[in-house]
């Protein structure tokens, strides 16, 4: 699906990815670990715009439009299903039909008593979910998240990636939360200063290689590893 | 070379650096023009007149004939002109990048309102037609400009993430984003609307102006002073009963009581003649003569045209140009002073009582809500034609106008708990973080600092608008047309500027690019 050739990119003068050689498969289900500013966010970006046809987006920035209702910024995802007429009139008054398919989403993300509410009077984990719903109301096989969980309580953020991941049949993760990429994931790619430190299952990443890329932090996780 | 010496020899790196530069540019701008300018007193003892006006004030008469209909003419032309141009205006906004469109707009809004008004006199009389289309043409050019700069100014995160066409992505994204400030603007040029529906009464049409023109000629200041304060009254209560639905109310009525038309005596054939009169009084005398004389050959005229224009460029243009410059540069200056005096007036950083910051709102907006032409027009009464008057009538609306804007910015600054008081917090905390956008709203205003020079003119200050009303009145309309022109450009040159010392203040943003 993806297939990155010694890809480099620089922000100004500063060079963010250096020689990135990737290659991921339809059905695949992959986290992107490392610090911050790895040049996690910036590799996800740039599959985003490869496919961009093809695959759901849920940036790390929810970018809601505070003043309309977190059902109208769900069905938002799917705008492009419609014509602009078929959109307004949803806007202004909108459709049951559309409704019950934003309300059937919504329900598999704990959002269902948020939905007519507007997005400015909800937390922030509120908007984070509206952010993924948006993405799932899309009618694609892969779905592309910059750490699409990083504001949930730990009960829903298992919950909420296995939804996902029963949804689309290829998943990429930005993650920074490894007990998360370890059990939800098939295969763990590890990223650090720009470059790819290790691209391994599962099964075989060693702590050392997590080392390698978190350098700066205590590593603290369950003990999954071989 | 140690690292201390080495901090010691760098520079400041900071974005303050361009906000200065345009400062200083501006200061020094009006030091230069000092010795140009004609700053004598005509009357030497304003005492006596001020006294009277004074007297008026303490004794305002508000028995006068036909008030109610004035008022209603100046609220029904204002809202008549605000809702069609905010709908012409906001469709245009959608094509405004287009060159052609911008330049046209641009030129479109640089006539002031009431050159509008000398010219659609022409053709549709003193009607109501008259009234909200010289308010409503220039009214949609700006709605055009500034509803393309707010959507321009609206975050396009939103809109880049959904996929669809423009329009379906533009009512979910950026119309939702943009609509808090489209409608506060568009209650802020309802305002607007107001004060110039009460500047078209000085020329004739039957809004409140034309009572206080009156009134103020024959120095019947009783009068004068009721009507200012029903003015007043009227703005000040904008905020209890100006919302959607009261709009809408005031707008049917309006088109039922006042429907914009010309005069039952005129046919649209009268029309049609007239505007083709128009065109031909405004043809230049030389090409005109050689329409109805065929002895005037084509090498000729270029020297007849020349002949016809060069009396007009050294003694009304050039000096006209001139004159609205140095008005425009005082007025910009003291404008930017008393911002950067009054907005403590209303900022909860510096005056903590809300009773006190509430007076502070109350002095602000009364200052703002007089027309600066009819400001203009009192102070000439009182210091006699010069430029004094117009500096003074352009800098206090101004000046109010953006203490109020900087005042209401100044108070959406979150300052730390621990931080200074009084004289410390004003120069340290307030004044550097509001310092940007103190700019960009003062060289913005400058823009309508220069057009209202213009229309000074008709009180007798010698701006272009000084000219462009005596041609008017002499029915030398081919020389009333070629003024209006100069008075145009001379916006647009103002608009250019303001915009290239707006984006110098702006910082250099670097974007993603692939090796």
């Amino acid at each position: 699906m993806f297939r990155l050739n010694n890809l480099s990119l620089d922000y100004g003068k500063k060079p963010i990815l250096s020689n990135i050689n990737l290659e991921i498969t339809e059905g695949e289900v992959v986290a992107i670990v490392g610090e911050s500013a790895s040049g996690k966010s910036t590799l996800m970006s740039h599959l985003y715009h490869l496919k961009k046809a093809q695959v759901a987006l849920c940036p790390q920035e929810p970018n809601l439009v505070p003043s309309l209702s977190a059902f109208h910024n769900i069905y938002a995802g799917s705008l492009n299903e419609h014509n602009f007429f078929y959109n307004l009139r949803n806007l202004i008054h909108p459709y049951s039909s559309e409704y019950e398919k934003v309300a059937a989403i919504a329900a598999k993300l704990d959002l269902k008593d948020a939905l007519k509410l507007s997005v400015d009077q909800l937390s922030g984990g509120q908007q984070q979910r509206i952010n993924i719903a948006r993405a799932m109301i899309q009618k694609h096989s892969a779905f592309l998240g910059d750490e699409p969980v990083s504001a949930q309580d730990d009960f829903h953020k298992i919950k909420i990636i296995k939804t996902i991941i029963s949804q689309f049949s290829t998943c990429i993760f930005v993650l920074h939360d490894l007990d998360i990429a370890l059990s939800c994931c098939q295969r763990v790619i590890g990223i650090a200063k720009g470059k790819i430190i290790f691209d391994e299952p599962v099964a075989t990443i060693t702590k050392e290689q997590l080392t390698q890329v978190y350098s700066h932090h205590q590593l603290a996780f369950n003990n999954k590893l071989t | 070379m140690s690292h201390e010496s080495r901090c010691k020899k760098s520079r400041f790196q900071t974005s303050v650096k361009p906000m200065w530069q345009s400062s200083i540019f501006f200061v020094l701008l009006s030091l230069l023009c000092i010795p140009f300018i004609d700053l004598e007193l005509a009357h030497t003892s304003p005492l006596i007149e001020l006294r009277k006006m004074f007297d008026g004030l303490l004794h305002p008469n508000f028995i006068i004939d036909g008030v109610i209909d004035a008022l209603l003419h100046t609220v029904f032309f204002a809202i008549q002109a605000v809702v069609l141009s905010s709908l012409v205006g906001f469709c245009i906004a959608q094509v405004y990048r287009l060159p052609g469109i911008r330049a046209l707009m641009a030129f479109l809004r640089s006539i002031h309102e009431l050159f509008w008004a000398l010219i659609l006199i022409q053709i549709f009389g003193l009607s109501s037609l008259t009234g909200m289309l010289a308010l409503a043409i220039p009214f949609s050019a700006t709605f055009a400009r500034v509803f393309a700069e707010i959507q321009q100014e609206t975050s396009k995160e939103a809109y880049h993430q959904l996929k669809g066409k423009h329009l379906s992505r533009f009512i979910y994204t950026t119309l939702p984003l943009a609509w808090p400030r489209i409608s506060s603007y568009c209650k802020y040029r309802f305002e607007c609307a107001l004060r110039a529906s009460v500047v078209l009464g000085f020329i004739g049409l039957p809004t409140i102006g034309y009572q206080l023109d009156s009134y103020l000629k024959i120095g019947r200041y009783a009068e004068v002073a009721a009507l200012i304060f029903i003015f007043i009254g009227l703005v000040l209560s904008m905020r209890f009963w100006a919302n959607r639905f009261t709009m809408i109310i005031l707008f049917t009525f309006s088109i039922i009581l006042l429907p914009p038309t010309t005069p039952p005596e005129s046919t649209s054939e009268d029309n049609v003649e007239m505007a083709y009169q128009l065109l031909n009084d405004i043809t230049p005398t030389p090409i005109r003569n050689r329409s109805q004389n065929e002895i005037i050959s084509d090498t000729q005229l270029p020297s007849l045209l020349w002949d016809w224009f060069s009396p007009v460029l050294e003694s009304q243009i050039l000096p006209g140009v001139g004159y609205s410059l140095l008005l425009g540069q005082f007025a910009f200056a003291l404008s930017a002073f008393l911002t950067l005096l009054w907005f403590p007036l209303i900022s909860k950083h510096l005056i903590k009582r809300r009773i006190y910051r509430n007076i502070g709102h109350f002095v602000l907006t009364t200052i703002r809500c007089i027309p600066e032409f009819l400001l203009a027009f009192i102070a000439l009464i009182l210091l006699g034609p010069s430029l004094i008057p117009g500096i003074i009538a352009l800098g206090l609306h101004n000046g109010a106008l953006l203490a109020h804007l900087v005042g209401q910015y100044s108070n959406e600054l979150k300052l730390r708990s621990d931080t200074s008081t009084a004289t410390n917090l004003y120069f340290f905390e307030l004044i550097p973080r509001i310092y940007g956008q103190f700019l960009a709203f003062t060289l913005y205003r400058g823009e309508t600092i220069l057009r209202e020079t213009a229309i000074l003119g008709i009180l007798g200050i010698p701006t272009l608008g000084f000219f462009i009303d005596s041609a008017f009145e002499e029915f030398r309309l081919d020389r009333a047309f070629i003024l209006i022109l100069a008075s145009a450009f001379l916006n647009i040159f103002a608009e250019q500027v303001s915009t290239l010392c707006r984006k110098h203040i702006h910082a250099y943003k670097p974007s993603l690019i692939s090796r």
